[in-house]
């Protein structure tokens, strides 16, 4: 089973609350601000690793052209990363601006804002569909996954029909516990389905992001190219808002203070957001990234060739970013540069529909039903302690 | 106080944008920053300065 294995450190949270990093991550923070840790995974239970988990060591390292997402020479690209067909995430500049720059204007705060309307209507619809079904319910099955999952569906231009098979595969990538073989299976079967829209789109580009891709930027960006970003937005569009949505809405039923602000006051829900995914940091690390010379970081040196983790959750929880009780859930607090998307040039690409998404959807259904609450007890709940993206594996809820 | 921003460095974040639309922009072509105000006037000096912290990719700056 793949839940007896032992979770590695970077992955690990406090099981008393399960939002919170693990105390060793807290403990290494003041302590040992850079060290030197296992990090088994299937393809290698010898791995080391430099894990980070200062706030501006972090933040630093992910914004230090010296370190690079790109594997090394000697490194299977599956081994430490994400086993999804090459993209974004694991090149450097000037490659990686070559890839960004067709997908920037596509993401601006003016874009998604136009896309509101649809994403209200989405929202509106699923919850709709909960009513009339009646309690109980999946909140992750029902809600926190169809609403991102036909917003990125209607945004790229994938069938909505199509979701069963991409969303199994998306599981199986994220999950670091699987075997390796299972992992390449699912990258080569995503990448195969990306192909066939692909080609789809090149010989007839439709209106939606990846015809547009193809009209506009269809001249530099190879069918691979394509692949790659298309793959990208469908799993990193849906996967990552569905664990924020389900993990924030059982934190803020935990927290009833702090839910009825975000439920009654549409002022406070833009901040209230930025507080959930500073609090929750669900990416626990994005990506692995390789010292391409030596580095001194903290006081100690990275050699070229080694692998660094930039732990978020705990970074995001450092006093050096938030003096006053990082600790603490407060939706209320000015937002802070938290590290949520990352930071550098790899920082979420699609992070403006992310939070247009959750500050639409949290409300809403905060508001649609009044009395939501957990229909198992809290103890019960069981999270996703391998995949890349935190959350729960279900959450069983009524009203 | 006066605004810089580098296009070249800038990766559309949009995070300047929703710190001070008033100031920041993207443009439509490529989702890159734009300057509305180069010179913002005293009372947005602080959320000047959150726009520097949150930039991703240092592409702003402040002169005094």
């Amino acid at each position: 089973m793949p839940e007896t294995r032992p979770v590695p450190l970077p992955y690990r949270r406090e099981r008393s609350w399960p939002f919170a990093p693990a105390a060793e991550l807290v403990r290494l923070r003041s302590e040992e601000p850079l060290s030197r840790i296992p990090m088994p995974i299937p393809a290698d239970p010898d791995l080391r690793v430099w894990l980070a988990t200062r706030y501006s060591d972090v933040r630093g390292i992910m914004a230090d052209p010296r370190f690079s997402n790109a594997p090394g020479p000697d490194e299977p690209r599956t081994r430490t990363r994400s086993a999804t067909p090459p993209s974004l995430l694991g090149v450097d500049p000037p490659e990686h601006t070559r890839l960004r720059r067709p997908l920037t204007r596509e993401f601006t705060v003016r874009g998604v804002n136009a896309m509101r309307t649809r994403i209200e209507e989405i929202v509106a619809d699923r919850l709709a569909a909960m009513e009339r079904a009646g309690p109980p319910a999946d909140l992750l099955r029902d809600f926190a996954l169809p609403v991102p999952v036909l917003v990125i569906c209607e945004l790229l231009g994938v069938p909505y029909r199509d979701r069963g098979d991409f969303r199994r595969r998306s599981d199986t990538l994220l999950d670091h516990s699987l075997g390796q073989e299972e992992r390449a299976r699912a990258a080569e079967e995503t990448a195969a389905y990306m192909r066939a829209l692909v080609q789809r789109h090149r010989a007839d580009p439709g209106p939606e992001l990846l015809g547009r891709l193809v009209r506009e930027h269809g001249a530099v960006l190879t069918d691979a190219d394509l692949v790659g970003l298309g793959s990208l937005l469908l799993v990193g569009g849906h996967e990552t808002t569905a664990n924020m949505l389900a993990l924030g809405t059982l934190l803020l039923l935990r927290s009833p203070d702090q839910l009825a602000v975000v439920r009654d006051d549409p002022d406070a829900v833009a901040p209230a957001v930025e507080e959930l995914l500073r609090y929750l940091s669900i990416v626990h690390f994005g990506v692995i990234r390789r010292a391409t010379e030596d580095v001194t970081v903290a006081g100690r040196l990275v050699r070229a060739g080694e692998l660094v983790v930039c732990s978020l959750p705990s970074a995001n929880r450092d006093r050096d970013l938030l003096p006053d009780q990082p600790d603490r859930l407060d939706v209320t607090r000015r937002p802070v540069p938290h590290v949520a998307f990352g930071h550098g040039v790899h920082q979420c690409v699609g992070q403006q529909l992310a939070r247009a998404e959750l500050r639409i959807a949290l409300p809403a259904l905060l508001r649609r039903f009044p009395d939501l609450r957990l229909d198992v007890p809290f103890e019960r709940i069981r999270y996703r302690d391998h995949a890349l993206v935190y959350g729960v594996v279900s959450l069983p809820v009524r009203w | 106080m006066r605004v810089v921003v580098d296009r070249t460095r800038c990766i559309g974040s949009g995070q300047c944008v929703m710190t001070d639309p008033e100031v920041f922009d993207q443009d439509e072509d490529e989702g890159l920053v734009v300057l509305r105000t180069p010179e913002p006037p005293e009372s947005a000096r602080e959320r000047m300065r959150a726009a520097v912290a949150l930039c991703p990719s240092a592409a702003i700056r402040l002169e005094e």
